[in-house]
């Protein structure tokens, strides 16, 4: 070598490869990080430009003004997206003006109340981590797991069985214990569809997806019996867990922000590590990526598609494990609001890097707080994020569309996410 | 050189025959199992006199009427034991050659007609009812059926159904409830429904997508833009959510027949319409240039735009038609079956066609057979609910997501899939 | 008289690549021309550019003196352009008559097909040039040289003038390969002209009118087969003297390192693809294993290696029994494969070279303590194993996808090679590649035989066989019908028994192998 010193390179350097997708050529490193965030980024903006005008034209107040004159059409049409838009900002971030006077007024409790909304943010991004973080590992390992939703549902159900039917234990304990129940009715509910596509080639988006409806009606029924709260009064709703089952809380209610945000931080971690930095990992991705190489490797594909899937729903399981012992405190039907489909995008917003994924996570997060806000303020139903985010999805799969729209030049080589997913007839 | 003929160089492998005496036993063991299960848990539990009655005429039917079947209960679980071991113990001495697996449904069916019988013990159950709304619930699963078989010949995978039919039940509902007229509703569920396959068409076409990721895009659409629009408009205002449905038709002379015509001949438009796209499916795709030519497109597309196919106008069109096909079963939702649209009321019925398409091996008619396979495990789950079982009804809901796994796991890749399905054609 | 096609100055860059370099070509009436070129050099680009696959970036097409422009395939059947493609265009689940009428159906009323006229057609046709072919049956259940009948037959069906055959003896038997050009001959003397793509100089010599040679885009000569002899084609072609034969001194061989007694092995459906099959290999030679593809190699190389389930018999592998054992085992007793097919077997297109590099060992020390990957050790013995084995990477983060096929091919070389092992399974280890890398990876396989190393040898390229092995075994249908010391094989001898006849009825050749390149 000519120049040993500066061929070597960091371990964290092939990481680095694959999570941007590009050859490496050092003086274009930079650049070709540009290139990587730029397509979700200018995605992320589309998908919301898309959102202000479906916002827009489902107005009725606007087509109302529309009646008066044209031009009080167009003004009320942007007013609306303003009055929408703002806030959503208010609902997620805060109101900059009341941040400010907190602040100067140094008041503790002030602060953390104007403060809040940011923190809630964060509190809603965690459910979302932990989601992602299970379809992105699921994609590395070639498996579509569609099936986060049930396996949230039943890590849920576990996490509070565990969380009001066990008494007596200290709280350092009795809610890491709880946690991990959770991960493991998630686990086992990805076990299943992971066996099926393993031996007999069964297609996973089909199994999780029938996973799904048979956790929502066995769910049902455990709440409705088994796990039922006396005195409901037939509500299908289950006891409170005990204190010593919730995920700490740092301030006073109604501050939610929770230990759970960095719990689902350091599972982001640890999942980067796996991948990336141990031989599991790279078996997962070995499979996930060429499976006929991998047996060739002398990989056993049947236990690396059951333990890729295992690991999914564990990471699912414990997405809803997290919902029940730092939030809810007991389970009710309405637990999810999509953070199946939801994450999903965010895998693939996130290149199926727990980095990715965790950044992902907070905006989605951001998005769905700020939404409540805005669903009071302007009375736009909540399902307007959903929208959005397919849009976001499309433009990331899809990065010749923002291309076209931007007018940016092709990259030499397309940016590929890295999902390699087979046909009904793969699997076996 | 020697004179001697050309002899092939390759094939004509010499197959290990499977005259398995085990497989032959274990069939048998099945069957006996079923048998016992009749005797031991139904038979056993049953009070002696008890009587069975089964209502052999639909609710609110006129014409074709047929009178009640009375049966002693223990007796007839007593007949049907003994049908079940004679055919267990033929099976297991000498077997039944090419009918095995018939013999087995038969044998299914007594087991399932056993466990009715049983479950109606002293009561009556309305089984023409029963089979009647097992044709109704299967007409979305083979339509859309018919819609993946119609994407996935020509090598489009179309997971997005689900998507396609839930826009289509609610455009429908709106449109119906706008205008008070079926067909325009019909028209326009169909429009909407084309509308969404479009874009699956230019993503995984065009922009050549993974065709799973771009059928979750619109599956995620789908689901947050119906949810939008039916808060923002159908929930608020009533108006627009109350359309007109689909009357019964009947067949004149044939709807008469006792027991089959009140359940095949005089009922929806829906039902008909499946059954005329079964038959112009079936003769098309075998019969006619345009078959030939799809499902060359989706085995060999290069070899078909060899012979100057256009492969791209191919896939497209088929793409198109099977977004036809969803939205006819989109509109049954609203239009042929509730009459309103309901969040998320498609509940998985797109994704049990696809196993539905697989299960019938991509032949309109195999996935017909294997739609009402499905239609019935809707119909027995909701029946016997209003039964008043032992069974909780939640378990009882299960049964087709349960039934669509065990078909998945047990048949998936032993017909042939289209070679070419999945794969964007690169025309270099 | 105008000749029937005219190719003028044609052009064509790819990135990175000029393929074509203002070629002109010639073909009259009534001849083969052949196309000699190696692997890359063209040939393939220019014919796709012909049949409208490709569009050329300049020059012109001219048929019968008129200039035409073909745009699509379709455009090249109207003008009665027609080609056999390298790997059959044919759906396996159609009938003959389905794959022959597809895109020109012959219709009853209202676009239903009438299967009965096309059938009848087809086997006018199939007398008229004696292509023998049952019109209803499936493809799939068809043998090689039959489907390449099919191939012809599809032409003929079109009434195509013009016929391009590209490679098309790489699946056949010499047999079979003298059968179709008995047929090539044929049909020029009925008044069909044929471009005829090789590289392969014997065939070239046997069967062409004339020659034109291609060298990296470019026309380097023309000739004729009473002029040229192999020596010269081989130069014009390659552009250097070539070295014919790879040299190699004759060696005792030492102990048994791999046996393999009454193999078989059946596949999903319960096809026996081996049968019955015993042999050996010892320390310091090299076994070859001849036959058509599709006889049993890809299997029993599976079954070497643990990929395949074995239904019967015994394998081991320096006195262990592998019979049952997994993969990693086998690799790990000191094994080494290259995989027939390298882009799906062999590598992983996304990964780094690096990674590829260790494919098979990741997850030993030094590359890996305990779970956990030792990246700095994996990328320092990649870039060693680069300046080794001369692969031509940016470095060693790049993605494997992203290098030609012979770096691709040194990547596995490389990765295999490189451990100490004593018994190495090559299956088709110069599959479509450039004679430079094809003569250095034959030279690393012989240093690994003088090195002591037991290697068997799979490969469709019979003259490869006969230049590496020390003795040719041959497969045909699943049994090995005989093994030859290469002192007593030639090219003819073990040509028929690749076709199945057997020792007994042939009477055993004399003498010394007179070994032909291959490119």
């Amino acid at each position: 070598m000519k120049k040993p010193d500066l061929e070597k390179q960091d371990a964290g350097k092939v990481v680095l490869q694959e999570l941007t997708d590009s050859p490496s050529k050092k003086n274009h490193e930079k650049k070709s990080f540009w290139m990587s965030i730029r397509i979700p980024i200018l995605a992320i903006v589309t998908g919301l430009v898309f959102g202000a005008f479906l916002i827009g034209v489902t107005s009725t107040r606007m087509y109302a003004a529309f009646g008066t004159s044209f031009g009080a059409g167009i003004a009320e049409f942007f007013k609306e997206i303003a009055t929408a838009y703002t806030a959503l900002f208010q609902g997620s971030i805060g109101n900059p003006s009341a941040m400010i006077s907190a602040l100067q007024s140094g008041n503790q409790v002030a602060i953390r109340e104007a403060f809040n909304p940011f923190l809630e943010s964060l509190v809603q991004s965690t459910p979302y981590i932990f989601a992602g973080l299970a379809v992105a590992l699921g994609f590395r390992a070639g498996l579509f797991n569609i099936g986060v939703e049930g396996q949230l549902f039943i890590g849920a159900a576990a996490a509070t069985y565990v969380g009001y039917s066990i008494t007596g234990l200290p709280q350092y304990i009795h809610m890491p214990l709880a946690f991990l129940a959770g991960a493991l009715g998630g686990a086992l509910w990805g076990f299943v569809p992971g066996i099926l596509k393993a031996t007999t080639g069964g297609h996973e988006v089909i199994n999780t997806i029938m996973m799904n409806w048979i956790a929502f009606r066995f769910t049902e029924w455990l709440l409705s019996g088994p796990m039922n709260r006396p005195g409901a009064g037939g509500m299908p709703i289950s006891p409170l867990i005990q204190p010593s089952a919730e995920i700490p809380k740092f301030f006073q209610s109604p501050i939610r922000f929770n230990l759970g945000f960095f719990i689902a931080l350091f599972v982001a971690c640890l999942v980067w590590w796996l991948l990336f930095k141990t031989t599991w990992g790279l078996n997962l991705r070995l499979v996930g990526t060429n499976p006929r190489a991998a047996k060739y490797a002398g990989l056993n594909i049947i236990s690396i598609t059951v333990i890729g899937m295992v690991l999914s729903g564990a990471l699912a399981g414990m997405a809803g494990a997290n919902q029940i012992l730092a939030l809810n405190h007991s389970m009710a039907l309405g637990l999810s609001s999509g953070y199946g489909y939801d994450s999903i995008a965010l895998a693939l917003l996130g290149n199926n890097h727990p980095l990715g994924v965790v950044l992902a996570s907070i905006l989605f997060g951001t998005l769905r707080n700020g939404a409540t806000k805005m669903m009071v303020v302007s009375q736009i139903p909540i399902d307007i994020i959903s929208i959005v985010q397919a849009f976001i999805v499309m433009f990331v799969a899809a990065p010749a569309i923002i291309r076209a729209i931007y007018r940016l030049r092709k990259p030499e080589k397309e940016e590929a996410t890295a999902v390699f997913l087979s046909g009904w007839g793969g699997g076996k | 050189m020697t004179t001697t003929t050309a002899p092939t160089t390759m094939a004509v492998h010499k197959t290990i025959t499977q005259t398995s005496p085990v497989k032959r036993i274990i069939y048998g063991i099945i069957e006996l199992a079923f048998a016992a299960l009749i005797l031991f848990i139904f038979a056993q539990t049953v009070p002696a006199g008890n009587i069975t009655t089964f209502v052999m005429t639909p609710g609110g039917i006129t014409i074709g009427k047929a009178p009640d079947w009375i049966l002693p209960t223990q007796l007839t679980l007593y007949i049907l034991v003994g049908i079940s071991v004679v055919l267990a113990a033929i099976q297991m001495i000498r077997g039944f050659g090419k009918v095995t697996m018939i013999v087995l449904g038969v044998v299914a069916i007594l087991f399932i007609f056993s466990f009715l019988t049983w479950q109606a013990s002293g009561k009556s159950l309305n089984l023409a009812g029963m089979l009647s709304s097992a044709v109704l619930l299967s007409v979305p699963i083979t339509l859309g059926a018919y819609s993946g078989i119609l994407c996935e010949r020509s090598g489009v995978i179309n997971i997005a159904i689900e998507g396609m039919m839930l826009m289509g039940a609610m455009v429908g509902a709106l449109v119906g409830s706008v205008t008070h007229s079926l067909i325009i509703g019909l028209a326009a569920a169909i429009l909407s429904s084309v509308l969404l396959a479009a874009v699956h068409a230019v993503l995984s076409i065009k922009y050549k997508i993974n065709q799973v990721i771009s059928g979750t895009v619109i599956n995620i659409f789908s689901t947050g833009m119906t949810s939008f629009i039916s808060q923002k408009f159908l929930q608020t205002n009533q108006a627009l959510n109350s359309p007109p449905i689909f009357p019964r038709i009947p067949i004149p002379g044939l709807a008469e027949i006792p027991v089959i015509g009140p359940i095949l001949f005089n009922t929806n438009l829906f039902v008909y319409l499946m059954v005329a796209i079964l038959i112009i499916l079936q003769v098309a795709l075998f019969s006619t240039r345009w078959g030939l030519r799809v499902r060359s497109v989706g085995e060999h597309p290069k070899a078909a735009d060899t012979l100057g196919i256009n492969v791209i106008k191919t896939r497209y069109m088929s793409v198109l038609l099977g977004g036809v096909v969803a939205g006819i079963g989109g509109a049954f939702f609203t239009l042929g079956n509730v009459g309103r649209f309901d969040e998320e009321m498609t509940a998985g019925k797109g994704f049990i066609g696809l196993a539905a398409m697989l299960f019938g091996n991509y032949s309109p008619l195999g996935a017909t057979g294997a739609g009402l396979l499905f239609g019935f495990a809707d119909s027995l789950g909701s029946k016997l609910s209003l039964l008043g079982s032992a069974i909780p009804p939640q378990f009882m809901a299960m049964a087709p997501y349960l039934l669509t796994m065990i078909v998945l796991a047990g048949f998936i890749g032993r017909g042939h899939v289209p070679a070419a399905d999945g794969e964007p054609y690169e025309k270099e | 008289m105008t000749p029937i096609l005219q190719l003028k100055g044609i052009t064509k860059r790819f990135p990175g690549v000029l393929a074509n370099d203002h070629i002109d070509l010639t073909l009259n009436q009534g001849e083969i021309l052949a196309l000699l070129g190696e692997n890359g050099a063209g040939k393939t680009t220019l014919m796709n550019i012909l049949y409208g696959l490709y569009q050329p970036d300049e020059g012109e097409i001219l048929v019968k003196g008129q200039p035409i422009k073909v745009s699509s395939p379709t455009d090249a059947i109207n003008a009665g352009i027609g080609m056999v493609h390298q790997h059959f265009m044919l759906i396996p689940v159609f009938t003959v008559t389905e794959n022959v009428m597809l895109g020109d159906e012959s219709l009853k009323v209202a676009g239903f097909l009438d299967r009965p006229t096309a059938a009848k057609k087809i086997k006018e046709i199939s007398e008229q040039y004696s292509l023998e072919v049952n019109p209803d049956e499936y493809v799939r259940d068809l043998p090689v040289g039959v489907q390449q009948r099919v191939e012809i037959i599809k032409l003929l069906y079109r009434e195509a003038e013009i016929l391009i055959f590209d490679e098309p003896t790489a699946v056949l038997t010499p047999h079979e390969a003298n059968e179709l050009f008995d047929i090539m001959r044929g049909l020029v003397k009925k008044g069909k002209s044929i471009i005829f793509i090789t590289h392969k100089l014997r065939e070239v010599l046997e069967v062409a009118d004339r020659i034109m040679v291609i060298r990296r885009g470019a026309v380097v000569g023309e000739t004729t087969p009473a002029e040229a002899d192999m020596k010269k084609l081989a130069s014009m072609m390659v552009g250097r003297e070539v070295q014919l034969v790879v040299s190699k001194v004759h060696k005792e061989p030492g102990p048994v390192v791999a046996a393999v007694q009454d193999l078989v092995v059946a596949d999903a459906t319960n096809q026996i693809m081996i049968d019955q099959i015993s042999f050996d290999v010892r320390a310091g030679e090299i076994v070859g294993v001849a036959g058509v593809q599709g006889n049993g190699q890809t299997e029993l190389v599976e079954a070497l290696t643990g990929l395949v389930k074995i239904t019967s018999g015994k394998v081991t592998l320096l006195g262990e029994d592998i019979t049952h054992a997994t993969p990693r085992h086998i690799t790990k007793l000191g094994s080494a494969h290259v995989p027939e097919d390298r882009q799906r077997d062999g590598l992983v297109l996304p990964f780094p070279v690096a990674e590829n590099l260790v494919l098979c060992t990741y997850h030993n020390s030094p590359f890996a303590k305990g779970v956990i990957l030792q990246y700095d050790k994996i990328v320092s013995t990649a870039e060693e194993l680069i300046k080794d084995f001369d692969i031509r990477t940016p470095n060693a983060y790049t993605q494997v996808g992203s290098l030609s096929g012979g770096n691709q091919q040194k990547v596995i070389i490389a990765r295999e090679l490189s451990r100490p092992i004593k018994f190495l399974v090559a299956s088709q280890p110069t599959r479509g590649l450039d004679v430079g890398s094809i003569e250095y990876i034959h030279k690393r396989i012989v240093q690994k035989r003088d090195e002591g190393c037991a290697i068997l040898l799979v490969s469709p390229e019979l003259d490869e066989i006969l230049e590496l092995s020390d003795r040719i075994a041959v497969m045909f249908r699943g049994k090995i019908i005989a093994i030859v010391p290469s002192e007593d094989a030639t090219k003819e001898y073990i040509g028929l028994l690749m076709a199945g006849i057997t020792p007994e009825t042939i009477e055993k050749p004399t003498g010394k192998t007179v070994v032909e390149t291959t490119f």
